[in-house]
């Protein structure tokens, strides 16, 4: 599985994208969201809070019910600020 | 239908003649254009440059959707959309709409509703600079609750 972090996530995990072998225990962003916090406190600092996190599986928004495969891209980003 | 994303600027008299040009050789009638800017000021303070960082695929993929959902919903001829990314300077040129129709009211509400959901849906982020540093531009209420009103009732 690939996952990608975007703009102050990004800075808060030092990556903009890391590499993860799905355990069989996660099946949904959720699940996810919750492995990843254990990786550093970077990590969990961007993950902290939900509300203010958006998330896409495969270029697609979703949310934390979601189900992935360890084939997915799963990004993390902030609410967007373009235009 | 044109859709870019792209570190260039653009000239919008360029983009309006291509407008005007309807594909099946009919007069559009209508042509209404948005271009926005870099502000110079962010709640007061002095900006001097910002960095537009997106998400590419997903960013083309949602102003895509975006760009459907409107010719869906209105009758639309033609339409553009042209968002810059990396850094750019205060009053530099950062995104372009343009909806050609045969009639103003189909093309000022397309633009608008283009508009409305590029800032809430197309992934983008602004880092914008300051005399204190480099921040990052939390997203505005306002922008969401502007999709309120295209809500089919």
């Amino acid at each position: 599985m690939k996952i990608m972090y975007f703009a102050w996530m990004r800075e808060h995990t030092g990556c903009a994208e890391e590499q993860l072998d799905l355990p069989e225990s996660i099946t949904t962003v959720a699940d996810l969201v919750e492995h990843l916090r254990q990786r550093s406190p970077g990590h969990a600092k961007a993950l902290s809070n939900m509300d203010v996190v958006r998330v896409a599986v495969n270029l697609s928004y979703c949310t934390l019910e979601t189900p992935i495969t360890n084939g997915d891209e799963v990004a993390f980003f902030p609410p967007v600020t373009g235009g | 239908m044109t859709i870019r994303v792209q570190t260039e600027d653009f000239d919008m008299a360029a983009e309006y003649r291509l407008l005007c040009e309807a594909p099946d050789g009919d007069i559009p009638g209508a042509v209404v254009t948005f271009t926005g800017l870099v502000r110079d000021r962010h709640q007061g303070e002095p900006v001097t440059a910002m960095t537009l960082e997106h998400y590419p695929g997903m960013t083309e993929k949602e102003l895509q959707r975006i760009y459907d959902e409107a010719m869906a919903r209105w009758p639309i001829r033609k339409a553009t959309i042209i968002h810059r990314v990396g850094r750019l300077m205060a009053s530099d040129q950062i995104v372009f709409v343009g909806c050609a129709s045969p009639h103003r009211d189909a093309a000022f509400e397309a633009a608008r509703y283009i508009m409305d959901f590029l800032k809430t849906d197309a992934p983008f982020w602004k880092a914008e600079e300051t005399e204190t540093g480099i921040n990052w531009v939390d997203a505005r209420d306002s922008d969401r609750s502007a999709l309120n009103k295209w809500q089919k009732s």
